[in-house]
């Protein structure tokens, strides 16, 4: 996994409240074997009409065609578990999504794949909105370390992270690398199961 | 004394396996299922790691998402679908897996043959690359979606690295009136919460009302607590539960039984513990219910007319009402029953299970499908149904020209070939009404079993007391 430690971007505008993982990548494009190569599929019902030809779409205007950074409405990434849908923003270039709230998977899938998902209160998340609205005038940056955003007119927000994620961001961390660290805790815990439910 | 505990502090309790300074948990997985969507990627990680799969007796896998429901003697026409499900085979032979292969008479949606087959036990914790995992939480178990790092996570180590989630308890009181059934109550509750309303929480359901569930409408319940933004959802098991488990191929054997009863009967909330958010709901206050837009939460009784973007509680909610009213091509104070249908889906996790079946045989006996509606029924397992074709509702499906086909995930979220055609409309008993869920343009409306049948027969959403 990339690690991530701070980032400057534009970042694009998405003003709608419970994107679902469906609207994310729809389900033709869960049918690969790879985790690479999603982008063709992110938000690919916004994006397309129903012959498949472009329709606008903000991460395909030229202001926001490199953004990292996503500014977006409650609750994204409601719905399937689809690990998809961190992959299919990644390959789109977005390392940071910034919602008022997150889905339960959604947000624990990204921290899984490099991507810093921050859940703000919504009137900065509105604040931040305004900002991205400003096209590629709007320069954002994202510092992990410090839990800081700083906005284009030189605002500073602070956010929320937890330490163990934050940890395994910063240096890119494999989580099953470190659970096979404790593999001696596993091997008690089974053994101790095993003597108390034998029906297991 | 220690202090009165959850059903969810106690499953958590007793599989933590290690725990660091700031409350991170190594949580022990004592269940895996295992699908073709969300695992390629995951065995390819153990092969590329040289990785082994650390308890392959304690998973199952099973192709769902993509399977045809029709024609399965020719196999699988879509080469993408193809491929996934002869990975999934190859992967399981590779690593040692138990697989129900596409032809296996116990095949089915990956968390119908789980309880089925007695792969699911209260007090366990149970995982899956699926959000409907939470389904296994009826039984008492802690059940969770998870991606497919995680997926890979488990079969490598089976732990997962998590926190515990906050609790919350939701109480029915009362009794259901007539033609309510658990889906009318699951989406009742997810109208009342919110599709956030559950975030960061498990979600225990409680009271008169839900005890006096079986365990299949239990499932249809906690199936749906991720609608309500809740990872998982728990119903205490009781002597309903223990009489569904016994004599399931996977079931605790005698001698182990009454080790396994004495234990799950430990399980059941403390008298005095404490939850983070109570909710309390009046059956008495539940009519059917249909989903109008498209998100769970949009949802009202039979008897309701379609809201307004005013009727939002805020600007967000507001401009989201008025695009689902132009997505699902309806008009603000419309009347719910004069919304006219195309197709009928019956099936899905969330009810494909015999008792749905024999709901809908009921309200189709002696009745005929609408002309202008195709309706299709695809049961949840292979198992699901030989006992429904054991029991003749096959033959009161076709005679009533509904389309009785093989079992998968099928137009839950048409990965196969089961789908809507831009703009058509879809009464269905399954869990998501997201746009494009059931095919790209497709208008979904959510519901239970009863009102599919009752609406594939008026060919427009109606109300199933009209038809008891």
């Amino acid at each position: 996994m990339e690690k991530f430690t701070s980032l400057t971007s534009v970042a694009a505008p998405l003003p709608l409240v419970n994107i679902d993982t469906d609207m994310i990548i729809p389900k033709q494009f869960l049918k690969t074997v790879k985790r690479t190569g999603l982008k063709a599929g992110l938000f690919y019902e916004l994006r397309t009409d129903e012959q498949g030809n472009p329709k606008d779409f903000v991460l395909d205007e030229p202001a926001y065609k490199d953004a990292k950074i996503l500014v977006t409405g409650d609750n994204f990434g409601c719905g399937s578990s689809r690990e998809h849908a961190p992959w299919a923003l990644l390959d789109q270039g977005i390392r940071c999504v910034i919602a008022p709230s997150f889905a339960d998977i959604f947000y624990n899938n990204c921290f899984k794949n490099g991507i810093l998902p921050i859940a703000l209160p919504q009137e900065q998340v509105d604040m931040l909105m305004d900002d991205a609205r400003r096209g590629s005038n709007a320069v954002v940056s994202v510092d992990l370390e410090n839990q800081e955003i700083k906005g284009p007119d030189g605002g500073t927000i602070t956010f929320e992270v937890d330490a163990h994620r934050k940890h395994c961001l910063l240096n890119g961390l494999d989580d099953i690398g470190l659970t096979f660290e404790k593999a001696e805790h596993i091997d008690q815990f089974e053994a101790k199961r095993k003597a108390t439910q034998p029906w297991l | 004394m220690s202090n009165p505990r959850t059903l969810f502090d106690k499953i958590w309790d007793n599989h933590v396996v290690h725990r660091q300074d700031d409350g991170t948990c190594l949580l022990y997985i004592d269940r895996h299922l295992v699908h073709e969507v969300t695992s390629p990627q995951a065995f390819e990680g153990l092969r590329m790691t040289g990785r082994k799969v650390r308890r392959p007796e304690n998973t199952l896998a099973v192709p769902d998402h993509n399977v045809p429901t029709s024609g399965r003697a020719q196999g699988i026409a879509d080469e993408e679908s193809r491929i996934q499900v002869e990975t999934l085979s190859r992967n399981c032979e590779e690593f040692g897996v138990q697989l129900f292969g596409m032809n296996d008479i116990r095949q089915g949606v990956v968390h119908i043959i789980g309880p089925e087959q007695g792969f699911t036990l209260p007090g366990m914790t149970i995982v899956c690359g699926d959000s409907h995992t939470a389904t296994h939480g009826a039984f008492g178990s802690l059940a969770f979606g998870i991606g497919t790092s995680e997926v890979e996570h488990v079969l490598a180590t089976q732990t997962l690295i998590q926190k515990p989630a906050k609790n919350m308890r939701i109480t029915v009181e009362g009794d259901l009136l007539p033609g309510v059934t658990a889906k009318d109550m699951i989406l009742h509750i997810i109208g009342v919460i919110g599709t956030a309303g559950g975030t960061g929480y498990v979600i225990e359901y409680a009271g008169e009302a839900m005890r006096k569930l079986s365990m299949e409408g239990r499932m249809t319940i906690c199936n749906m607590s991720i609608e309500a933004g809740a990872r998982a959802g728990l119903i205490a098991p009781d002597e309903t539960t223990f009489e569904y488990i016994k004599g399931r191929p996977l079931a605790p054997k005698a001698g182990n039984w009454e080790q396994a009863v004495a234990y799950w009967k430990t399980l059941p909330s403390d008298a005095g513990a404490k939850y983070d958010k109570e909710i309390v709901v009046q059956a008495a206050d539940i009519e059917p219910q249909v989903t109008w837009g498209t998100s769970p939460e949009d949802v009202v009784g039979i008897s309701a007319f379609v809201p307004a973007p005013s009727d939002g509680r805020d600007a967000n909610k507001k401009s989201a009402i008025e695009r689902s009213l132009d997505y699902m091509g309806l008009k603000a104070g419309q009347r719910v029953q004069d919304i006219i249908i195309d197709k009928v889906f019956i099936g899905s996790c969330t009810n494909g299970r015999i008792e749905d079946l024999r709901e809908v045989a009921r309200i189709a006996k002696g009745r005929k499908v609408a002309e202008s509606v195709y309706a299709m029924i695809v049961p949840g397992s292979g198992l699901v149904k030989l006992q429904a074709e054991e029991e003749g509702l096959d033959e009161i499906f076709i005679e009533a020209g509904f389309d009785w086909r093989e079992p998968g995930c099928s137009m839950c979220l048409a990965m196969n070939a089961d789908r809507l055609s831009p703009g058509e409309r879809c009464a269905s008993t399954s869990n998501r009404n997201f746009e494009g869920r059931q095919g790209r343009g497709g208008r979904t409306h959510l519901l239970s079993p009863a009102m599919a049948a009752a609406a594939a027969i008026a060919g427009h959403l109606a109300d199933v007391r009209d038809y008891e």
